[in-house]
């Protein structure tokens, strides 16, 4: 394998791991504060990336689009991901008023079912409202190749790890920095006595659900961005794998969860180069479609030797599931 | 009262024995059409018969040795049904004692019609059904277009001849029929020309998948000329972009799948310029193509569909097999072998959608069409290629 080789599926890597660094972020926070698993997660991602839709079509009709354009598409852009992310935060608070909290002593299993079903309802409703067929994202700006030495780097690629990070460093100055932030570490560190000393739990709870979500919008849009082409079940199988980085990423650590969604970007794409040496090197005829297969038996390896995941810690008092 | 009966009774019978269709069976030829005029997919049915009316309008006798017969054609619906398909066909065959059948077009129909039309001897062509199941082991049961593995060896001679390809790549779901099969078709056709090992890279995905950067990284490292990738039109788009990201400048080629739904409105400018293998394209046709077309156009007012192209053909290579009998018995159950003999034995038939030849199974061997997308986004007629 070439530098060159393995330079470009790095960036390929990076870009992937981004979406599931953003989604797995959501997953994490839920899962540290309230100790729940919020399966509905990678639908609110789908979601998010449908109201981007929605937002970026609205206003590529008012401020028009091409050389008639009022403002640059890169405008066009922040503004649809800061509308988008606000949008999709009150979907967040709604899946969370509606079906979490009316469930908040019910067994664990049957909030992780409410998830299930709360994802469930997001992709028939898309279906119902929208018709359940293929939608365009807009492309908002311009895609520029550029060719570095024989590695292809997009614009694109670029502003979406760069956007990522940032929102991710955001959510790590948040939670380390202000009082809001404190409550909600306090709140994973203990779940039953850090209300009785006056924490809103129900505050803390809508905050989470709303950042979570938020978040996914943002992963959404830039996902819309990269892979034009959005249908209702888009969130489903990716929600999956981000929920594997969240809990591989260790309960409690935002950089772990970020730092395990980059990694899973990483072993899945370079399992197809992989795939392609140990063809070479003994011959054999394995298809790039194992890819999962491979990528996840390396995920559940690590997990065995690791099982509080890459930075979380042990715990046994508290531990409600 | 009861002798009016028995009166009635009598007439009717005598109006059975004199009918029309008996009487008129010496000079005339019944050809029957059965097809989805009402239900679920009524165009399909529209299409069918505004080529069969247009047929007939142009050449509303046929000459068969000396004799000369006038054509007569009858069209029963289906409703885009099986049931209803196996009962207008034995409706067709029984009662209306057609030479022929001309449909079912979807091989819903064609399957169940084509064991009936074969249990009577009946020769029926379906022009649009693509499942083997249609005319397998049936040696009356004939189809007008091509199967869908036959567009892998025509995607290889294509990208050999026109774009000057040696090394070919494929990108394919490993987990949907349609591109395994044809991925695979296309692997053995190259190798065939350019030798084994000549595929230099033969990814796959599953459905569902939406990143293909890592497979392209492959390809594109692999120095590969062309792109096979018989994808349908939903991942076309994210197979393009994946390519272009990458530094992947060559030639993409796909398969008819990419001309279903909405591949442009997906897919945008990045699709333009690329090729994919199809039935027939009505834009920038040519010759006997494009005289169709416009007689179709001046007629109906709108441009004909693969159903309608494909009907004309199928209704075409069905006369001239009935021509190429040299003559009819007026026995309808030999007539019928007759035919079929004469429509297995028919070699390079001029269609519109291509010069056809039937294997012995039924199924032809014809050229398929390449189009290329334009820039105004249209599915351009580019060349017919042969196996």
């Amino acid at each position: 394998m070439s530098l060159n080789f393995f330079m470009q599926n790095l960036i390929n890597a990076l870009q992937w791991g981004s979406f599931y660094a953003l989604i797995a972020l959501g997953y994490s926070m839920v899962y540290s504060i309230l100790m729940l698993f919020n399966f509905a997660h990678g639908d609110i991602f789908m979601v998010g990336a449908y109201i981007g839709l929605g937002v970026a079509l609205l206003l590529l009709k008012i401020v028009g689009t091409g050389t008639a354009a009022l403002v640059p598409g890169w405008l066009v852009l922040v503004a649809t991901i800061l509308i988008s992310m606000f949008l999709t935060a009150f979907v967040g608070i709604i899946v969370e008023r509606v079906a979490y909290r009316p469930l908040r002593d019910a067994p664990r299993a049957s909030a992780a079912i409410t998830g299930l079903m709360v994802g469930i309802i997001l992709e028939t409703s898309n279906i119902l409202f929208l018709g359940g067929q293929r939608l365009a994202f807009p492309q908002l700006i311009q895609s520029q190749t550029y060719n570095i030495g024989g590695i292809f780097i997009t614009n694109k690629k670029i502003m979406i790890v760069i956007v990522s990070i940032a929102l991710m460093t955001a959510l790590h100055q948040f939670v380390t920095r202000t009082r809001w932030g404190m409550a909600m570490r306090a709140m994973a560190y203990d779940f039953v006595v850090v209300p009785l000393v006056g924490v809103p739990l129900n505050t803390i709870a809508v905050m989470t659900f709303a950042i979570g979500s938020a978040l996914a919008a943002a992963a959404g849009i830039l996902f819309g961005l990269a892979y034009p082409v959005l249908d209702p079940y888009m969130g489903v199988s990716f929600g999956w794998k981000a929920f594997v980085a969240a809990i591989l990423g260790g309960r409690g650590s935002i950089m772990g969860a970020c730092i395990a969604g980059f990694m899973l970007g990483f072993i899945e794409i370079m399992t197809v180069p992989g795939i392609q040496i140990l063809n070479r090197l003994f011959s054999l005829n394995i298809g790039s479609n194992l890819r999962d297969l491979i990528a996840y038996s390396i995920v559940l390896v690590i997990l065995v030797f690791r099982p509080h995941g890459l930075f979380g810690e042990p715990y046994s008092a508290k531990l409600r599931l | 009262m009861r002798k009016g009966r028995l009166l009635i009774a009598v007439l009717l019978c005598a109006g059975l024995v004199i009918s029309p269709s008996v009487w008129a069976a010496s000079d005339t030829i019944n050809i029957g059409f059965p097809i989805p005029l009402t239900g679920d997919n009524p165009d399909l049915g529209a299409s069918s018969k505004n080529a069969a009316e247009m047929y007939l309008k142009k050449f509303p006798t046929v000459e068969v040795g000396a004799k000369t017969y006038k054509l007569n054609f009858i069209y029963e619906d289906n409703e885009f049904k099986a049931e209803s398909a196996v009962k207008a066909v034995t409706k067709l065959i029984t009662e209306e004692e057609v030479l022929a059948i001309v449909g079912p077009q979807a091989s819903a129909q064609a399957v169940p019609a084509g064991e009936v039309a074969n249990n009577y001897a009946t020769p029926m062509i379906s022009p649009w059904s693509t499942n083997p199941n249609a005319t397998l082991n049936r040696p009356y049961v004939f189809r007008g277009c091509f199967l869908d593995p036959f567009q892998g060896p025509v995607a290889a001679n294509f990208v050999t001849d026109e774009l000057g390809a040696k090394k070919a790549a494929v990108l394919y779901d490993i987990a949907s029929d349609y591109p395994k099969g044809l991925a695979e078709f296309f692997k053995q056709a190259f190798e065939k020309i350019h030798g084994p090992g000549s595929v230099v890279a033969f990814e796959s995905f599953t459905t569902g998948d939406k990143d293909f950067s890592a497979q392209m990284a492959n390809i594109v490292a692999s120095g590969a000329d062309v792109l096979f990738t018989p994808q349908y039109y939903s991942e076309v788009p994210l197979i393009v972009r994946a390519a272009q990201e990458n530094g992947f400048t060559k030639p993409i080629m796909g398969s008819d799948s990419w001309g279903s739904g909405d591949l442009m409105g997906l897919c945008g400018d990045d699709c333009k310029g690329f090729y994919f293998s199809t039935h027939y394209a009505a834009a920038g046709a040519q010759g006997a193509t494009k005289e169709f077309i416009d007689e179709y156009n001046a007629a109906y007012g709108k441009t004909p569909d693969d159903v309608a192209a494909l009907t004309w053909d199928s209704l075409g290579i069905m006369i001239q097999a009935i021509r190429n009998t040299g003559g009819l018995s007026g026995d309808i159950k030999a007539d019928r072998t007759k035919v079929k003999d004469a429509l297995g034995a028919i070699k390079d038939y001029p269609g519109i959608t291509g010069k056809m030849t039937f294997t012995p199974e039924g199924d032809p061997i014809k050229c398929a069409v390449v189009v290329k997308i334009n820039e105004e986004g249209q599915f351009a007629f580019h060349k017919s290629v042969c196996p």
